[in-house]
């Protein structure tokens, strides 16, 4: 394994911002039923910014997480999402991408995310000629932390300068 | 809808960075200075809020020693200046140097540090950290091979001052971090002489970069204060030497902060675990001013340097004076290096040795009368110092030595008064010893 994390992406904080402002509920593929796991922190948090986030998990397919029900797969969620946000690794990010490209009409697909460490350059390919936007190997917790103000509360450093009064939510 | 404004986009310049990096305005007042938010502990929302923050689930702040939105704005701003992903402050930089090893060592854990570092740092590594079962090797850094030859299957780390302490030594950075990311290791590098607006360590392959904030980065010797930055770089999976870092937490139920928290899963850790736990916090009155410091630290580095050269030039014609260690200097061994590293001068920190030995730098430094003879360095305020009665008192002989304070050695940190002022002063003091 290599000693350097891969150099990092670059996505503009308006097209993050844009993001996470016109999209309201999430698919999250992935989502874990333990606390103390990942993307259950970030569901939890999602959620008590006002997005609905709904766990996609085949292992626990009708049970719930967080008070809300799981599914299987993407294609049985029974409402319209905005947003898949993929809690898997770079190789099933690809499957996943596949799966997403087909609903994209019927579930108003705009956007796929995958969490950090997840990239999958063909896969970004395939969702971006579909039209889906690609944010690859960020966190949606940390993006919306950072432009709001709450991860500099733990000395991160956000790269936000502006002279205006700090906004804390959408 | 509205368009929301995040700000300009970046890359910012570092002056820019300086004034502005942490610190939008109050969100509820709009005060434009960074408040001091003198409190101990912050209400919560209700009961699930309060589990949130103790289980890192939220960001927020839950009691002081934890996190302050004051200590907030400084980290935020000296993680920027480092070009790092996240800083941790604490309320000295010895204090920050042991969250940075608490962090990453367990007993029986070995690390390899510079002989050249300030003296407190090698009392730390050498005595306390060694009560710990922290083992430190001390190898001479000219050389870097030095470091691979010390190399064990328990070593964590690798640590150097950039600019050393008290003697005007450039280390050689680069093939020193080769060596440690070849091991699987980080490189921690002190920058406080340096500062980053003179050099940042990360660009040339530190992944820590420790700081104490009482130096240049406060500037007005006022504010104890330390700090540590992590570059976000360092892949802590790449091998099993990392378990604080890697494994389940037991006093997060199972967190594992690498994977939870990534790039900056160093700085969590550090604070979320050594900070809480041992507690060297940084006061917010302490903050405030070391954030008002930072504010003018390029133009008072640039001041530093041009002074520090001028007397550095005067002492090197001075019949009283045996020899000048300024890496500034053309007749300077790191003058090379120095212009590598630091090419907008190597600091206000140097060495030079008085004719008269030990008895001729204690008559110096009780014949000043503008320098101020104290053991700190990065004031505004011209400083002097002889180690060897002083900050290297406690070593032994061949320690002294490695660190370059041989009985004859002035330490001078040079303020920001007029140049001639401190040339005149100096002039007088050295006469004293005819």
């Amino acid at each position: 394994m290599a000693s350097k994390r891969p150099h990092s992406l670059f996505y503009p904080d308006e097209m993050i911002l844009n993001i996470l402002q016109k999209v309201r509920t999430i698919a999250m593929v992935g989502a874990s039923p333990n606390w103390v796991r990942p993307s259950n922190f970030v569901m939890k948090y999602l959620q008590q910014k006002g997005y609905q986030v709904i766990p996609v998990n085949p292992g626990y397919a009708g049970k719930e997480i967080l008070g809300e029900t799981v599914y299987s797969s993407l294609s049985e969620v029974p409402q319209t999402f905005q947003m898949v946000d993929i809690f898997r690794n770079s190789i099933a990010a690809k499957e996943i991408v596949g799966q997403t490209i087909p609903l994209i009409d019927e579930k108003k697909i705009q956007v796929v995310w995958m969490q950090l460490g997840v990239r999958n350059a063909s896969a970004c390919m395939e969702g971006e000629l579909a039209g889906l936007e690609i944010v690859m190997d960020r966190c949606p917790k940390i993006e919306y932390g950072r432009l709001f103000g709450e991860l500099s509360w733990g000395g991160i450093n956000s790269g936000i300068i502006s002279s205006k009064r700090r906004r804390l939510r959408i | 809808m509205k368009k929301k404004d995040t700000g300009l986009q970046p890359p910012y310049g570092f002056e820019t960075r300086s004034i502005h990096a942490g610190a939008t305005p109050d969100p509820y007042t709009g005060a434009r200075s960074t408040p001091i938010y003198q409190t101990t502990a912050y209400v919560f929302d209700d009961v699930e809020h309060a589990s949130d923050l103790f289980n890192l689930q939220t960001f927020g702040f839950i009691y002081s020693r934890l996190n302050n939105p004051t200590v907030s704005v400084l980290e935020e701003r000296i993680a920027s200046l480092e070009n790092g992903r996240a800083c941790v402050c604490a309320s000295s930089g010895h204090a920050a140097q042991f969250l940075v090893f608490f962090t990453i060592m367990e007993p029986g854990d070995h690390f390899i540090a510079s002989s050249n570092l300030y003296g407190g740092s090698i009392t730390q590594f050498g005595e306390s950290f060694r009560r710990l079962g922290w083992n430190c090797t001390f190898v001479n850094p000219q050389n870097p091979d030095n470091f691979k030859k010390a190399l064990t299957p328990k070593t964590k780390a690798v640590f150097i001052e950039i600019l050393a302490n008290p003697g005007g030594i450039v280390v050689d950075v680069e093939p020193i971090a080769a060596i440690a990311h070849e091991a699987g290791i980080p490189l921690i590098v002190d920058n406080t002489l340096a500062t980053p607006f003179l050099c940042q360590p990360i660009k040339w392959g530190a992944d820590i970069v420790v700081h104490s904030t009482t130096k240049f980065l406060s500037g007005h010797g006022n504010s104890m204060g330390g700090a540590l930055v992590e570059s976000g770089k360092f892949n802590w999976n790449q091998n099993d030497k990392f378990p604080t870092m890697t494994s389940p937490d037991t006093a997060y139920h199972g967190l594992n902060f690498y994977e939870t928290f990534g790039d900056f899963g160093f700085c969590m850790k550090a604070r979320a675990v050594a900070l809480r736990d041992f507690g060297p916090s940084m006061s917010p009155v302490n903050a405030f001013m070391t954030i008002s410091g930072i504010e003018t630290l390029p133009i008072r580095m640039l001041r530093h340097v041009e002074n520090a050269t001028v007397i550095a030039e005067f002492l090197e014609s001075h019949k009283s004076v045996e020899w000048v260690s300024y890496a500034g200097l053309k007749s300077s061994p790191y003058n090379t290096l120095a212009r590598k590293y630091l090419p907008q001068g190597p600091g206000s920190v140097f060495t030079f040795g008085v004719k008269g030995g030990y008895d001729g730098g204690v008559r110096l430094v009780e014949n000043v009368k503008l320098f101020s003879h104290l053991a700190n360095i990065g004031d505004t305020r011209s400083l002097i110092l002889h180690p060897a009665s002083t900050t290297h008192r406690q070593l032994s002989d061949e320690q002294r030595i490695n660190a370059g304070t041989e009985p004859d050695v002035i330490r001078l940190s040079v303020g920001l008064e007029t140049a001639n002022d401190l040339i005149t002063d100096l002039d007088q003091a050295l006469d004293s010893l005819k």
